[in-house]
């Protein structure tokens, strides 16, 4: 697998210093998506496949949204068009105003596994970061190990990444990601490689790093209930050719708890994703089938 | 994850063109992971012969060997016994003139051997001939590890560079050491240059190969996280594609030192002073069979020895693998 020309990578805008890290309740002023009429396509093998089609959508700053959609709708090719990986054939993503085009620190990724640098400590690894932006080895550290606290891994700084679990390890991704203090995550089913227990005490988790983070995220699931869950917003996505089709505002409140699953709203949530999910995976199926 | 990398012997095609050299290599690589592959071979082995025998015998044998393999003393008395055996079975063939396919009328009895042995060893001449060859590795091996290293990632990072160089590769390495002596001794201008061009290019391809593989194979989220957390093409370079590719490297760099050595004692051939090589040679022509025998030996023990050097010399930087 060809990763193109390293030399033509972009060096993103280097940042110096925390942009917001809001005290609870406080809501920042940054991290305002615009998804104007994005639509991206591949070319595989001289046939065209459009992956997205004309998706539209404006995130507010803070807001907690859902991607939700049959397997190969195109979630993560739409939030790899936010992250900068994917240019747009059509449209364009704007954060805060600035179009974007390209990697940044300011969008963060959480990817669905093993993207620590196995080479490096864990608390290399979140120092990563902060170094790139220009941070001194010590001040990388300590800020590194301030995160690693706020994700319950300070015991485990030292340790490599192939000696954690699942779990750690993406709660180290998540750390790594918000070191750099971005305006944006960005997780594509950063818990779907992991066990149903693991899984739930990973949203707990992130509910409560909510408390201190009201960073705009972007979180893509198979799962509905993990879905109502987190999300202030779901939006479903349609079958290929992908197209943002509902928009669910989730009025819970917050902070929620796991308590929260038997409640009459959330079953109910639960219960519009689900028929929407499945009318959208029995036409993906049925599409799948007539094309080959 | 050697098998995958030797690049020279993995090619089934491109064996047969170059039988001395693919041969070398495949020699070598065996001697390159010491530890593990034998002993799987060993236990699958014992395994195999004690299931077909059932007997108690050979279920107290299997227990035997299954125990006496499996602690560290027990494994490196088993080794040095099986030296021990081949010296026997040699002092015996040699003893008693054994003539069957291998013919060791000519060849020195051990003890012979090791009484040349002693008397060099406690001659000058002896240990500079071995400082001629380990000076003549270590700078044709350095040079090749420099320089392979940074056309390998090139040539994995970069098509326009693969393409341009992708054919002098495939085109010059599978030609055996000792065809590139008459060209050696043209084109440098000392014989000392020459060997060590030769002892280059035998470290060299496989490096360059391993080392662009490696490169290549760098996973692509950590290179888009790396990108996502703000690092410029040089710290990917440095901190994802290098650390990537490291134990693809090293694997080329034991492999390169095994092909050195190997080169070296064709290049050698050149020599008119000293090297190790120089001086098995030269033996054979002053019908001095014992030494010949000591060389021999000589250049297999530097070359494991300087073999191990390089992985023990690169563990520290490789303890992030489980
Ligand atoms: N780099 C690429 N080159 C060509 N086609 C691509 C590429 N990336 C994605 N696609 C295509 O775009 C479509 C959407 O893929 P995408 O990975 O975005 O789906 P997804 O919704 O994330 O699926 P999943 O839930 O299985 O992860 C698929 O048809 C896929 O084949
Ligand atoms: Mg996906």
């Amino acid at each position: 697998m060809r990763l193109g020309n390293l030399w033509a990578f972009g060096e993103g805008p280097s940042r110096k210093g925390p942009v917001h890290v809001g005290s609870p309740g406080a809501r920042p002023e940054t991290g305002r998506i615009r998804i104007s009429d994005v639509s991206i396509e591949f070319n595989t093998n001289g046939r065209r496949n459009v992956a997205v089609d004309g998706a539209d959508l404006e995130v507010e700053p803070g807001e907690f949204i859902c991607l939700l959609g049959p397997s190969g709708c195109g979630k993560s090719t739409l939030m790899n068009a936010v992250a900068g990986f994917v240019e747009p054939t059509a449209g364009h993503v704007e954060v805060d105003g600035k179009r974007v085009n390209g990697p940044a620190p300011e969008r963060g990724m959480v990817f669905q596994q093993h993207s620590l640098f196995p080479w490096k400590s864990v608390r290399k690894n979140v120092a990563f970061g902060p170094r790139m932006a220009g941070h001194s080895v010590t001040e990388s550290d300590s800020i590194a190990r301030t995160f690693l606290g706020m994700v319950g891994l300070s015991a485990y700084g030292n340790h490599y990444p192939s000696q954690l679990s699942g779990g750690m390890q993406q709660r180290v991704g998540i750390a790594r990601a918000l070191a750099n203090y971005p305006d944006v995550l960005l997780m594509d089913e950063p818990f779907g490689a992991l066990d149903a227990q693991t899984r739930s005490m990973m949203q707990q988790n992130l509910v409560d790093l909510r408390q201190e983070f009201h960073t705009t995220i972007i979180f893509v699931t198979h799962d509905i209930e993990e879905a109502v869950f987190l999300a202030d917003r779901i939006i479903v996505m349609s079958a290929s050719p992908g197209r943002l089709i509902e928009d669910i505002r989730v009025d819970l409140p917050h902070p929620r708890t796991h308590e929260i699953v038997t409640e009459p709203r959330f079953v109910e949530l639960k219960k519009q994703c689900l028929d929407l999910i499945r009318a959208e995976t029995t036409r993906a199926f049925e599409q799948q089938g007539q094309a080959v | 994850m050697t098998d995958k990398t030797v690049s020279v012997a993995d090619d089934p095609a491109k064996v047969e063109p170059v039988a001395p050299e693919a041969g070398a290599t495949m020699a070598d690589v065996p001697a390159e992971a010491p530890g593990e592959s034998r002993t799987d071979v060993r236990t699958a082995v014992s395994r195999g012969g004690a299931s077909d025998g059932g007997a108690a015998t050979a279920v107290s044998t299997r227990a035997w060997l299954k125990k006496s393999s499996g602690t560290w003393w027990g494994r490196y008395t088993v080794r040095i016994l099986s030296v021990l055996v081949l010296i026997g079975l040699w002092h015996l063939a040699s003893t008693y003139d054994f003539r069957l396919l291998l013919n060791f009328e000519n060849v020195p009895a051990p003890g012979v051997v090791g009484g040349v042995l002693l008397e060099l060893l406690s001659s000058d001449t002896f240990y500079r001939h071995i400082a001629a060859s380990v000076e003549r590795v270590a700078i044709a091996f350095g040079l090749a590890t420099v320089s392979g290293v940074a056309l390998g990632v090139f040539m994995g990072r970069i098509r326009l560079v693969e393409d341009v160089f992708s054919p002098y590769v495939e085109i010059f390495r599978p030609i055996p050491a000792v065809a590139w002596i008459p060209l050696a001794i043209l084109m440098l201008p000392t014989e000392q240059s020459s060997i060590i061009f030769i002892t280059f290019l035998g470290a060299f391809f496989p490096i360059v190969l391993n080392t662009m593989h490696g490169v290549d194979q760098t996973p692509k989220d950590l290179v888009r996280a790396a990108r996502a957390l703000g690092a410029s093409s040089t710290s990917i370079l440095i901190h994802v594609v290098l650390p990537a590719a490291l134990p693809s490297i090293v694997a080329g760099m034991a492999i390169g030192m095994g092909i050195a050595w190997f080169s070296l004692l064709a290049g050698e051939i050149i020599s008119g002073q000293y090297g190790i090589g120089y001086f098995t040679w030269s033996s054979y022509s002053l019908i001095q069979y014992p030494q010949i025998i000591v060389g021999m030996v000589t250049i297999g023990l530097l070359g494991t020895l300087s073999t191990l050097l390089v992985r023990y010399g690169t563990r520290p930087f490789l303890r992030w693998q489980r």
